[in-house]
């Protein structure tokens, strides 16, 4: 686990400030150390955990808890964003072992993860979807009508985590948890850099209704 | 049955007899698909008048590993919904069929936001993509369960618009054989093109596979090099692809369909059809002046 700030290090080339300001950081770790049930051993099980990095702006954070999982060598980090490099500013899911969705356009993934939960449950299958958004990413029309699908449809399986790094123009405190609340997600909302915290918060299934956890951390 | 009747039926058929088969929709031909819906719940999903979750739920679908037969009118499709097919189909690369109906005329009445005349050039920026256009309920049939069966992305044009005699299987049929011009028929517009050519000694050739495209039927039944190419859609969408078939033949090329302009008209599909002078009359001109 301490292997994280070394990795990073290898792609911004600073030792000390700029991966701890990853905004995405503690709830990715929390993710692949403690709650997804997903291996470099099981990413081709069609009963793995999915995790949907949908706000794929600033993948350093994600590609270092990927390279410590083992999903692929850590020599790769150096060279990201390179020609060569199966690494690029926005995730492939078809160039990087352990990427479960291409991401880079806002406004994706939770979509596409209400469409990957509908097609587990109608294959029996009862992994989990984590899909992971910006505040700001919320912006995106599309979120909505996920959100709203996912809710009628009774989607359990999916949780979206939220970081709210309060960079939405526009914003309203407390707008995220209600929006979503008032579909009738279940909702959290807990400190963004509290892994004891995400743990319980991303770990908890709710039936019947999906599940929203609104990490809040330090302000853009 | 009318082809988009076929669409339906075909399509609920596939879901009852493929459990890896889901469609999906978004309102538009709900009323086809209640008996099926009620039996598979699971994998007949209506998302509401929600269309960028309607193609993204389908590459969700594909990505766990099922065919999804994603569907409404073609304009909402394709155009409204066209980053999520670029990038939840194409750049996740997942397969599905998109199944598009209305057209460039079918929705006549209801005006410029129900036509979607530039999907077929749309769709043909995409890397990979089959584009079909069926041309009687027997090619939907045919189409969509080969599609179904097989992988990749699909875009599958449903209309109202037909020709007389089926043909299946892909790539160019010589429909007629002459020794002038080559005239290319492609989709719905076959009777209209045979009519246009009454009298005249050239090689018809029909598809309703559009993409890709026979190039090496094209120039195995080419004759003069004189072509002519009538397609259903925005005019001149596929004048590349003939091109490059061509490129090392001196041709010359008339590319007829569906102009840019907007015509700010209602009334029927054949009142558009002719307007833009795509039935055999509007042809026989346009080939007076051309050959």
């Amino acid at each position: 686990m301490t292997e994280i700030p070394r990795l990073m290090s290898l792609m911004t080339g600073d030792e000390k400030h700029s991966f701890a300001a990853t905004s995405t950081l503690d709830v990715i770790r929390v993710l692949y150390e403690r709650v997804l049930d997903v291996s470099p051993e099981t990413i081709g099980d069609e009963r793995r955990d999915r995790f949907y990095l949908s706000k794929g702006h600033g993948p350093m954070a994600y590609y270092a808890v990927l390279a410590d999982r083992g999903f692929f060598p850590e020599t790769w980090l150096a060279e990201w964003g390179s020609f060569d490099s199966p690494l690029g500013f926005h995730p492939d899911r078809n160039l990087v072992p352990g990427v479960e969705i291409s991401s880079g356009s806002l406004g994706h993934g939770l979509p596409l993860a209400v469409g990957t939960a509908l097609g587990l449950r109608a294959q029996g299958i009862g992994s989990r979807v984590v899909v992971l958004v910006g505040d700001a990413e919320l912006d995106e029309g599309s979120n909505h009508e996920a959100l709203e699908l996912a809710a009628a449809l009774s989607v359990d399986a999916l949780t979206v985590v939220a970081v709210d790094n309060r960079s939405s123009s526009y914003a309203v405190p407390g707008r995220i948890a209600e929006r979503f609340a008032v579909e009738g997600w279940h909702t959290a909302s807990v400190d963004g850099r509290d892994h004891d915290a995400l743990e319980k918060a991303l770990s908890h299934r709710p039936v019947g209704q999906p599940n929203v956890v609104v990490a809040h951390v330090e302000e853009k | 049955m009318n082809p988009r009747t076929q669409f339906a039926h075909t399509a609920g058929d596939l879901v009852e007899t493929d459990p890896s088969v889901a469609l999906v929709y978004a309102e538009i031909s709900g009323q086809f698909f209640g008996e099926v819906e009620a039996r598979h719940p699971d994998r007949v999903i209506n998302v509401g008048i929600r269309e960028q979750l309607l193609v993204n739920v389908g590459a969700g679908l594909a990505l766990t590993g099922m065919r999804p037969i994603v569907h409404t009118f073609g304009s909402f499709l394709v155009e409204r919904a066209f980053e999520q097919v670029k990038l939840g189909f194409g750049h996740q690369d997942v397969g599905g069929v998109l199944v598009g109906s209305g057209g460039s005329f079918d929705i006549a009445s209801a005006g410029r936001t129900h036509q979607v005349p530039g999907d077929v050039a749309l769709m043909d920026t995409l890397p990979g993509v089959h584009i079909h256009a069926p041309s009687t309920s027997t090619e939907v049939d045919t189409i969509l369960r080969t599609t179904v069966a097989g992988n990749g992305l699909h875009y599958v044009r449903v209309v109202g618009q037909t020709n007389g005699t089926s043909y299946t299987g892909r790539g160019f049929h010589v429909v007629r054989r002459g020794a002038g011009a080559t005239v290319i028929a492609l989709g719905p517009v076959l009777d209209d093109v045979l009519a246009a050519v009454e009298g005249r000694d050239v090689t018809v050739l029909y598809a309703s596979t559009v993409r890709p495209f026979d190039s090496r039927g094209l120039r195995a039944a080419l004759g003069t090099p004189d072509v002519v190419l009538v397609e259903p859609w925005l005019a001149g969408t596929s004048a590349h692809v003939v091109g490059d078939a061509l490129r090392d033949v001196p041709h010359r090329l008339l590319a007829l369909g569906v102009a840019r302009d907007e015509l700010r008209r209602y009334g029927t599909p054949a009142d558009h059809i002719a307007a833009r002078g795509l039935d055999a009359a509007g042809i026989r001109q346009s080939l007076d002046g051309f050959l």
